[in-house]
């Protein structure tokens, strides 16, 4: 059976009733593109040096219901991050938000299920607005697909000029015990004017069978507003990821996104920045590590829809072993968008003789007074950095991995939550003592 | 020097006077007139009829026209690409006459016998193909519409063994170089054009540089489209035996006309054992009226191979004609140490789009490239860079630098970066910049501030932006590029 058709069969056998007529609506337009485009192959331009259709040539597991699931309390407890026991827990299983597992802790911000917030009086106008938006940037298929099989997603909104007390974990878990497992869980956080939240987002599969998360999560960010996410990527082998992360900034806002990518067989990160409002600030920062088989891709937008805004964007990358790294950094400014400063800098390290990178930082620029540039490097460590340490009697594993280390810090100093930065460190230590 | 050239010197070595752009601020696209000579065409259209009416009239060999049917099958089964960051109608093949040649005597034993009318079109456009009078020591290779009409300097050239000349000469005279060579960097199956180009080629020159021989002077072909709705399919081929040395300049102009016609041209280099080419050209084509209608479509493959150790292939080019311009002068570094090298400036104005770049494949061991690219993007203009550096699983400590600079003069224009960078060898090192600015407040203020006027001081500042590129051409060219430069944007700043 083709993979379209497979899909079909699952989409005609998802549940409709309780589902919000505007959700439905959307759910059928999404699929309809869907059965149009189909999965993106190498031959579209954004999919050019990452393959994902192989994936959809094994049966998975669709689950539409919660009490299919056997995952529980004590299986949460083995993968909950440090500074847990402090922090608003969003979790999803297989692609379904959690509801008794999660748990809301700050009285400034609300979680309840996409469904109920589409039906809420104070909640279903944003929902309208603001669900899919993410569409408009991605036609290629995958992000269609999360849309058409919407169940239950999350809808967190953080209150008008309060500072969240707790930041909000959120954990997409894929349980892939018993069979393969496809999860499509989907979120959309809303940050109202002058409020304040930081969010931290983990990927985690369990079990053996194979696992594909294809994940959606739209953020919108009103008038003086503060966005900190910081998204953590350390899986299993067996576990390939399509992470969407769509920021929209719709007011005067500052949104600061740190994706960190450890391990995982397969990786592809779309970051969005949207800036439809003055004075915006972005900032993108992201560091990848690849060994093994791992192929990690970051796909980033900065789209400056208007004047003076200001993005930021660095990201950094060591492959060893078998790894790919890919990089698309893609800056639109629009005529309007006088005034922008936009900066992307990629810098990459190749270890071994296996391991490759693929590199395309991209300028569409149409305004003309505007500071934009880029800069992309690949190479190998500095040698007479390495000789330095050396005369001075630091051996070569110790020199390489102080070099890497400092290398990877420009990135993981800008995670501002404390007890997040130590353990991403820790990790990271851990991977850089080759 | 030819008179042109003179001409062009005159305003600009004279301090005083430097003012490029206000001097032109009037001018027309000079070469905008028609030859009124008469030319023998295919009729409009393209079949297999047609490939063989060009491959008879051009009195080939039976290799030659299977190679050529080859070729157009090979297009018939291929899709006219879209990737590129232009738009335009689609283009009718069928609509397009594909030979068109100045009529003339069966063949001509020398220059003196060409008709006045060709050589007056060439002096017009200085080009002068009377080598008596020349003393700027330049071997020509005219083509008008899609035939050569004549090669200077045959003589002194073929005394050290070099061969230039038209290519249909070559097919009949050098077979067994051309069958060689010909398709060996850019195969007929490589693209949409070069295939449509591999059926249809008129003409073209080839260069034949033969062991140990470092050319004496600069070789040149000059084209020119005359002939209303014709395209220009010339191929030149380049080959550079061991330790050669050989500098090759392209020049090209079109009459001014409503419609847009098309060029679609395949250029192939072959570089052995420490040789090295260095190919220049200044492309200015017909950009379209200021309403962007009419202009060429110029659709270009340029490919090079560095096959033997230490070789050097090194493009430059001045792009400030065509209404589009499409066109990725590549070099395929397989020897070891071998070296590719891309300087251009594109200018666009108006309603042009420019999509262009290079593509840099490191294969063999300790191999260098560089890149430096400058676009200008004026009026509703877009301009696109858009590279590839490939370093290859064994291309062990490749080293590549490029830098690609856009100055954007107006708020209608766009400018855009596709750099596309795979690396699979970790001793390979490369770097990429790019920048986007506008003409700074300050540095105008700076100039304003010394007595330089607004529009001196905005031309002073394009020139610097682009002399990287510049001091790259060789002296007859560099002249006419600056004031190329100048006569592009006029009217678009200040």
């Amino acid at each position: 059976m083709d993979t379209i058709s497979y899909f079909k069969e699952r989409f005609e056998k998802l549940q409709t009733n309780n589902v919000d007529a505007h959700i439905k609506d959307m759910r059928d337009e999404a699929f309809t593109e869907f059965e149009q485009t189909g999965i993106p192959t190498v031959k579209h331009e954004e999919w050019k040096y990452t393959r994902i259709n192989d994936f959809f040539n094994k049966d998975y597991h669709f689950t539409t219901d919660l009490k299919e699931q056997s995952f529980t309390v004590s299986d949460l407890s083995t993968l909950q991050l440090p500074g847990h026991e402090d922090a608003n827990l969003i979790v999803f299983v297989n692609g379904h938000f959690h509801e008794e597992l999660s748990h809301t802790r700050s009285d400034e911000l609300e979680i309840l299920s996409l469904q109920s917030a589409a039906g809420h009086d104070k909640y279903a106008s944003i929902v309208k607005e603001h669900l899919g938006h993410s569409a408009d940037y991605h036609k290629d298929g995958i992000n269609a697909l999360n849309t058409a099989f919407i169940q239950e997603g999350v809808f967190v909104h953080v209150f008008k000029s309060r500072t969240a007390s707790h930041p909000i974990y959120l954990y997409n878990i894929t349980d892939a015990r018993n069979g393969n497992i496809f999860a499509q869980p989907r979120s959309l956080v809303h940050v109202a004017q002058n409020a304040q939240v930081q969010m931290v987002e983990t990927f985690v599969t369990i079990g053996a069978d194979e696992s594909f998360t294809n994940q959606v999560i739209e953020l919108v960010v009103e008038k003086d507003a503060i966005l900190d996410l910081y998204k953590i990527q350390n899986d299993e082998a067996n576990s390939k990821v399509v992470s969407t992360t769509h920021v929209h900034q719709i007011g005067k806002s500052v949104a600061n996104v740190v994706t960190v990518c450890l391990n995982g067989g397969l990786i592809r990160n779309n970051l969005n920045m949207v800036m439809s409002a003055e004075y915006c600030e972005a900032n993108l920062f992201g560091l990848y590590l690849g060994d093994n088989q791992t192929h990690i891709d970051n796909h980033t937008v900065v789209d400056n829809r208007q004047p003076n805004c200001l993005s930021n964007e660095l990201y950094k990358g060591v492959l060893n072993g078998n790894s790919t790294g890919v990089f698309n950094g893609k800056i639109f400014v629009r005529q309007i968008a006088q005034k922008t400063n936009a900066y992307q800098s990629n810098r990459n390290i190749l270890l071994s003789e296996n391991a490759s990178v693929n590199a395309k930082p991209q300028l569409e620029i149409f305004a003309d007074d505007v500071k934009c540039s880029h800069g992309c490097t690949v190479g190998s460590l500095d040698e007479d950095a390495l000789f330095y340490m050396r005369s001075r009697g630091i051996e070569e594993k110790t020199a390489t991995s102080l070099l890497l280390h400092g290398f990877a810090l420009d990135v993981l100093e800008k995670i501002k939550h404390e007890n997040v930065r130590t353990f991403v460190e820790g990790l990271v230590t851990k991977k850089l003592d080759l | 020097m030819n008179t042109d050239v003179e001409q062009l010197i005159k305003p600009e070595t004279s301090e005083t006077d430097f003012d490029p752009i206000e001097s032109h601020v009037n001018s027309e696209y000079k070469y905008g007139f028609v030859t009124e000579i008469e030319s023998e065409s295919a009729p409009k259209g393209l079949s297999e009829e047609i490939v063989r009416f060009i491959s008879a009239k051009k009195n080939e060999p039976e290799w030659m026209l299977e190679w050529r049917l080859k070729a157009y099958a090979q297009w018939l089964k291929m899709k006219e690409p879209t990737w590129a960051n232009v738009t335009f109608p689609p283009i009718n093949y069928q609509d397009v006459i594909y030979y068109s040649a100045p009529k003339q005597k069966a063949k001509l034993n020398g220059l003196d016998e060409v008709d006045p009318e060709l050589i007056k079109t060439f002096e017009k456009l200085g080009i002068s193909l009377d080598e008596q009078k020349r003393l700027t020591g330049v071997a020509v290779d005219a083509v008008i519409d899609s035939v050569s009409i004549g090669t200077s300097f045959k003589k002194q050239l073929s005394e050290q063994g070099i061969i230039f000349c038209s290519m249909s000469e070559a097919i009949q005279e050098h077979p067994e170089l051309i069958r060689q060579y010909l398709g060996s960097v850019v195969p007929v199956t490589d693209n949409y054009f070069s295939a449509l180009n591999s059926a249809v080629f008129s003409d073209g020159s080839f260069c034949f540089i033969p062991k140990g021989v470092r050319c004496p002077m600069e070789l040149s072909t000059y084209f020119r489209i005359n002939a209303e709705n014709t395209g220009q399919f010339e191929r030149t081929l380049i080959v550079a035996e061991d330790d050669t040395y050989v500098s090759y300049l392209e020049g090209c102009t079109a009459p001014m006309r409503d419609e847009n016609q098309l060029h679609a041209a395949v250029v192939e280099i072959v570089a052995l054992n420490n040789a090295e080419v260095k190919y220049s050209t200044v492309q200015n084509w017909y950009p379209g009226d200021k309403e962007g209608k009419g202009g060429i479509y110029n659709f270009v493959t340029k490919r090079g191979i560095c096959k033997g150790v230490n070789s050097k292939i090194s493009w430059t080019q001045v792009e400030t004609g065509s209404s589009i311009t499409w066109k990725y002068p590549s070099v395929i570094l397989q020897g070891d140490n071998s070296n590719g090298e891309f300087y251009s400036v594109a200018v666009t104005n108006n309603y042009q789009q420019a999509d262009t770049g290079t593509k840099m494949i490191h294969l063999g061991k300790n191999t260098r490239s560089r890149i430096v690219s400058k676009g200008i993007s004026a009026g509703y203009s877009n301009n696109s860079y858009r590279g590839l550096v490939r370093v290859g699983k064994n291309a062990s400590n490749a080293r590549n630098f490029s830098q690609c600079d856009s100055l954007l003069l107006g708020d209608k224009c766009g400018a855009h970066t596709f750099p596309y960078i795979e690396v699979k060898n970790n001793t390979g090192v490369v770097e990429h910049e790019a920048t986007t600015s506008k003409i700074g407040e300050d540095q105008i203020f700076y100039c304003n501030q010394r007595g330089i006027d607004t529009e001196t001081a905005v031309a002073l500042i394009i020139n610097g932006f682009a002399k990287e590129v510049m001091n790259q051409l060789p002296m007859e060219f560099a002249v006419e590029a600056q004031k190329l430069l100048a006569i592009s944007l006029e009217g678009s700043v200040g």
